[in-house]
């Protein structure tokens, strides 16, 4: 769907972007990570045609970018840097002034289209206010029916889920499952790990300009080989356990071991009460800041980071 | 996508606006005028207004007249500052060009707009102020004199003009139109072309007029005759040779070609710098 080869921008003697190879696959919800600043949208850009690559190649949907941007943009929605609309029409009138503005799509089924995006996107029943006076997630909303229009192939959104509400968030992830198991391939960049964490299928890291990291989040989130476990009797477990015990901190112990219902079983029979068991997983918060951060304190900055994600709802989950 | 364009110029309050300003000051100096009867001297103030009294057919040159050396330049530059620069303001443009309009198609769409927002203004100050010429000032015939227009009451006693017929200082006004079109066009291009360069719209309408101040300038010095022939307003007032007898096609045609020299070099410089831009608006 995007595969990029070398992918190299750079505005003057600043190097934005350098040597990144994106591989989406068709059918992938694909989350885009990085730190601000990361050149996730210089990339996001470049994948649309708007800004020009210093070096490397792109492929969208098969053909070169920017050579044929023609024949792909009317297959991609996309939500760039927050959505954008004439204030002073309603948020129809700007839909079909963009529509209109396209090359595909006949004039009489125009409505149709946008009342279908504006029902996709939660905005069925909105009237004839100016879009100047909508609020955020009304906005946000309006842009994501503005890259649903005419039901592209591949949706390329740039925080899509800002200014959105629990329950927007939620509707918005529940929107772009059912997309994507209708056949849409889903490219979307975000800061909120966690969002990314329960909606995507692979992610792709970018630090200071390289990708440093592209994986299926399964691969990523597979057990680490250490189970976590949680005792009111926990100095009689580390002492049955010894020798196995990594680390110990009050009732929760981290013991190297693959199988928890094995281990469970094994301090039960000892009569050893066990308040949590789990097999430890790394987030997807400890594998970001891990990439992301460099050099010698890469490994403790991982623990710590990695040890305040399971305080606040690592494997119990 | 030019039909997309000129919704959008007509949905844009500011346009309707800027129209009827420009109507409306040359209304005003008539009723001015009118109350109390007053023209300025032959010679003094907005060119022809001294023979409007006369006949107020008339009125629609001295209506250009007076719009043309600031409010219409403002407006058309305003309009054409715009054009790119502030739909990157308004985020828009990447919206645009992702939808996908093709650049060299969003630019030409943007171009068809100006040009019938200019000639609809020019048109417009026409009309309006032909309909409040004749109703203020009445209509005469007119003489053309090689000295320009004269009431045919005074050119029977002082010059040897010839009458002018309804129909024809209709032609003449229409010839004044397009050139004062074609002239705004060359405004137009020049803003339009800052337009693609930068991301406000108030900055690149400005650049426009501060090039015209300075053509303005530079056109009345003795001193630089040899460039004068080329700045942009150096024929602007060439029109008011239409209303010569006969007509004077010298500096007509000659604002004619500078204009297009301007108009192609500006279009072509804003497509080239527009199409190989990096959009990060």
């Amino acid at each position: 769907m995007i595969v990029t080869r070398s992918l190299t921008k750079r505005f003057g003697g600043f190097s934005a972007v350098s040597g990144v190879d994106l591989e989406v696959r068709e059918g992938d919800r694909y989350g885009f990570l990085g730190p601000n600043g990361s050149g996730k949208t210089t990339v996001i850009r470049m994948l649309l045609g708007l800004v020009y690559a210093t070096s490397g190649e792109i492929e969208v949907l098969g053909r070169r970018v920017p050579r044929h941007i023609g024949q792909v943009l009317p297959q991609v929605g996309s939500l760039i840097e927050g959505p954008s609309a004439y204030g002073h029409l309603s948020g129809r009138a700007n839909l079909a002034l963009l529509d209109a503005a396209g090359t595909a799509g006949s004039r009489r089924t125009r409505r149709a289209r946008i009342d279908q995006a504006l029902q996709q996107a939660g905005l069925a029943g909105i009237d004839n206010r100016a879009v100047r006076k909508y609020s955020l997630g009304m906005r946000q909303r309006l842009g994501l029916a503005a890259a649903l229009l005419r039901s592209p192939r591949l949706l390329i959104l740039d925080e899509p889920a800002n200014g959105l509400d629990p329950q927007g968030i939620r509707e918005m992830r529940d929107l772009l499952t059912g997309l994507n198991e209708a056949g849409t391939t889903v490219f979307l960049s975000s800061h909120q790990l966690a969002e990314v964490e329960q909606l995507c299928t692979r992610v792709g890291i970018v630090d200071r300009g390289r990708l440093v990291l592209q994986e299926d989040l399964e691969a990523l989130r597979a057990p680490t080989g250490r189970v976590v476990v949680r005792s009111p009797d926990a100095d009689r477990a580390a002492a049955a356990l010894d020798g196995r015990v990594q680390h110990r901190e009050g009732d929760r112990l981290v013991i190297t071991e693959t199988d928890p219902a094995a281990l469970n079983a094994r301090l039960v029979t000892a009569g050893i009460r066990v308040a949590e068991i789990a097999a430890e997983r790394r987030s997807l918060e400890e594998t970001v800041l891990a990439v992301t951060s460099s050099g010698s304190d890469h490994i403790d900055r991982a623990e710590h980071a990695g040890r305040q994600a399971r305080q606040v709802g690592g494997p119990a989950r | 996508m030019i039909r997309v364009e000129l919704l959008k110029l007509a949905r844009r309050p500011r346009s309707w606006v800027s129209v009827a300003l420009l109507c409306g000051l040359p209304v005003l100096v008539a009723v001015f005028v009118v109350v109390t009867n007053l023209a300025p001297p032959p010679g003094q103030g907005p060119a022809l207004l001294s023979d409007v009294l006369s006949d107020g057919s008339l009125y629609p040159a001295a209506a250009l007249a007076i719009v043309l050396p600031v409010f219409l330049p403002v407006a058309v530059a305003v309009v054409a500052g715009d054009s790119i620069a502030g739909e990157a303001s308004s985020g828009m443009l990447r919206y645009l060009l992702t939808r996908p309009v093709g650049r060299a198609r969003l630019l030409g769409a943007k171009l068809v707009a100006l040009m019938v927002y200019v000639l609809m203004a020019v048109v417009l100050v026409a009309l309006t102020s032909y309909a409040t010429g004749v109703a203020l000032f009445g209509s005469q015939p007119v003489a053309a004199t090689p000295n320009g227009l004269t009431a045919s009451n005074i050119a029977a006693t002082s010059l040897s003009g010839s009458a002018l017929t309804p129909a024809e200082l209709l032609l003449r006004i229409l010839g004044a139109v397009i050139f004062i079109a074609v002239s705004m066009l060359g405004v137009g291009a020049i803003a339009l072309f800052l337009s693609t360069i930068t991301d406000s719209s108030l900055g690149a309408a400005l650049g426009a007029l501060a090039a015209l101040v300075t053509s303005e300038i530079l056109v009345t010095l003795n001193s630089t005759s040899s460039v004068s022939p080329y700045l942009p307003t150096r024929y602007w007032l060439s029109w008011l040779d239409f209303f010569r007898e006969p007509i004077l096609w010298r500096n007509i045609d000659r604002g004619f070609a500078v204009q297009g020299v301007y108009v192609a070099v500006f279009l072509a410089a804003a497509w080239a710098h527009f199409a190989t831009k990096d959009i990060t608006s």
